[in-house]
């Protein structure tokens, strides 16, 4: 009885957040609920056990896809989101052939390699990519109207609105793929791969599987931030971005579907509103590198654990699984 | 009988050191087949060979007629030939009941986009309903919660050879199941593998504990610095010469 209220009660939270920010800590609204889907669909790559750091890139790979289509082929910008997250999933695909040759920290270094080297590419190539300055004047999402509601999509209240509906849709596929026996597998490749080969699985191709998947979603996530800035460019996806994704999944913690959020939403919260109000504008990647050590040298795992200690026995694995299975 | 599973000429290199020397033997099926020998004579290499964790240098691992060496380890499981592992190789942060779903992966395919429609219930509980199954048969029924890592030693033994089982193999691959069981322990594995002969499950197992050998095997191959040196049944190997010489040196070293 108590499941749907919260949920209610939640949505309607959500729904009447932004109506009590400044204009700016809206717009920080909306790229705080496009790194949400950043940072889950990164956890989904890490079940496996593999961590990247070509993540970012492919995020990047969505938005200048979604930008290209939407500007060049004049496909509708919704579709073209879409069509942004699967360029991603391919392009995973494609690169999944050299990087899983590669395991643990040879595929950190591999996926930090192959991301470089598309940064580069779009430097380099002035057409179709822009080179260094990227593209600039994509097109908006259109303005709709829902008859109780319409959509303008320079207000960033409109576009929090259509982000946040996309991003939990996305959610909740990802969370239905963990909960499910792929995201079983997953766990198995990553604990114990030689036993999970002797059972039948194909190691090589459920890697590829996350990877696509994981991929997927960031592109879907790049996508929305690039109709909403209006611009993409070579430096908005670089290794300082992927820093902040790895840092909030480290101090999140990855043991959970919800430690990466939290990750993101409290620093962002501190990064975002906190320090800046307290005038620590220079000193702000100094916080947050400190914050990054010491989470790892006194919480290794994660905000997540904190949660998992205050809150009732319930958060054990095995149950929950079972009520979703 | 016919030829089930047939080795033939399996050799493996390892640079210079030649661990398996054209061995030859045949397993029949329904039959449980010990590989016995000391210590170092090749017997994981060539489980190893089998089961697709190695592709032998030279030879060939015949299936019903079929060449699977050279296989990679999924292919050769999805033709029905499971390997359990030395020591309690386990998903250790899975719990016991999940560690038996992996194990159902073959016969309960995973589809992805079932899984997020949830077209997939069907699947989910079938495979549920065989991973406890499984799980019963080794007696570790009442453990579906606990984390495998948290088991006692026989336990995850068991559930090892419940996560192979739980694929509806045609044949297992036994890596010394036996390894630091109590003899009462060893006593109840010894009837489980009659009852898996019984269901029409091939088993080949390598083994160190001669009377649970002697106790199980229909046939007894045994090694010796990876040659092929006796087979039989457990009365002729135990009276074999060149067996008790390999074991226990040559007679004149006898004191």
């Amino acid at each position: 009885m108590l499941k749907p209220l919260i949920f209610v009660l939640a949505a309607v939270a959500l729904i009447a957040l932004p109506h009590g920010l400044s204009f700016s800590q809206q717009e920080i609204l909306v790229f705080l609920v496009i790194n949400i889907l950043l940072v889950t669909s990164y956890r989904l790559l890490t079940l496996t056990g593999e961590w990247s750091l070509g993540h970012v890139v492919i995020m990047g790979v969505g938005a200048y896809a979604s930008a290209l289509v939407s500007k060049e082929l004049g496909v509708n910008v919704p579709v073209s989101i879409l069509l942004g997250g699967i360029t991603s999933a391919l392009l995973a695909v494609l690169l999944s052939f050299p990087l899983f040759r590669m395991k643990g920290f040879y595929f950190l270094i591999g996926s930090f390699a192959a991301g470089e080297i598309i940064r580069l590419i779009w430097k380099r190539f002035r057409e179709p990519f822009g080179g260094v300055r990227g593209i600039s004047g994509i097109d908006p999402m259109p303005d709709f109207s829902l008859g109780f509601y319409s959509f303008d999509f320079f207000e960033p209240v409109s576009y929090y609105y259509f982000a946040g509906f996309v991003v939990m849709i996305c959610l909740w596929v990802l969370w239905r793929i963990e909960k499910s026996p792929v995201g079983l597998t997953f766990h198995a490749v990553h604990w114990q791969d030689k036993l999970a080969q002797a059972s039948g699985v194909n190691l090589r191709a459920y890697r590829t599987l996350a990877f696509a998947i994981a991929s997927g979603f960031a592109g879907i996530a790049g996508a929305l931030q690039g109709h909403y800035v209006g611009t993409v460019n070579p430096n908005s996806f670089d290794i300082e971005v992927m820093v902040f994704v790895l840092t909030w999944a480290i101090v999140g913690g990855t043991a959970t579907f919800y430690g990466p959020i939290l990750g993101c939403v409290l620093l962002t919260i501190l990064n975002e509103i906190v320090l800046r109000e307290l005038g620590f504008e220079q000193a702000r990647p100094l916080i947050y590198g400190a914050i990054m050590i010491l989470s790892i040298l006194f919480l290794p795992n994660g905000l997540e654990s904190i949660v998992q200690k205050v809150l009732p026995r319930k958060a054990a694995p095995s149950p929950e699984r079972k009520a979703a299975a | 009988m016919t030829d089930f599973l047939e080795m033939r000429d399996l050799t493996m290199r390892f640079g210079g050191l030649v661990a398996v020397d054209t061995l030859s033997f045949k397993v029949a099926h329904g039959s449980i087949h010990g590989l016995i020998g000391p210590n170092g004579a090749g017997k994981t290499t060539t489980f190893n060979m089998i089961s697709g964790f190695y592709t032998p240098t030279a030879g060939q691992v015949l299936l019903r007629g079929e060449d699977i060496s050279g296989l990679k380890m999924h292919e050769v499981a999805r033709r029905g030939v499971v390997r359990t592992f030395q020591h309690s190789t386990l998903f250790a942060e899975l719990t016991v009941l999940e560690n038996a779903l992996v194990g159902t992966h073959m016969p309960f395919r995973p589809n992805i986009f079932a899984a997020i429609v949830g077209w997939d219930r069907e699947d989910r509980r079938g495979a549920e309903a065989r991973a406890r199954e499984a799980l019963d048969f080794f007696g570790l029924g009442d453990l579906v919660e606990e984390r495998a890592g948290d088991l006692s030693h026989g336990h995850q033994r068991a559930l090892g050879m419940a996560v192979a089982y739980a694929s509806h193999p045609d044949v297992m691959l036994l890596d010394e199941p036996f390894t630091g069981m109590n003899p009462e322990e060893t006593r109840q594995m010894m009837d489980l593998m009659r009852r898996l002969k019984a269901d029409g499950i091939t088993i080949l197992l390598v083994e160190h504990d001669m009377q649970a050998i002697m106790g199980l095997c229909d046939t007894i191959t045994c090694m010796s610095f990876g040659k092929f040196l006796a087979e039989g049944g457990p009365a002729e190997i135990r009276h074999h010469p060149a067996v008790i010489e390999a074991y226990l040196g040559g007679a004149r070293h006898v004191a």
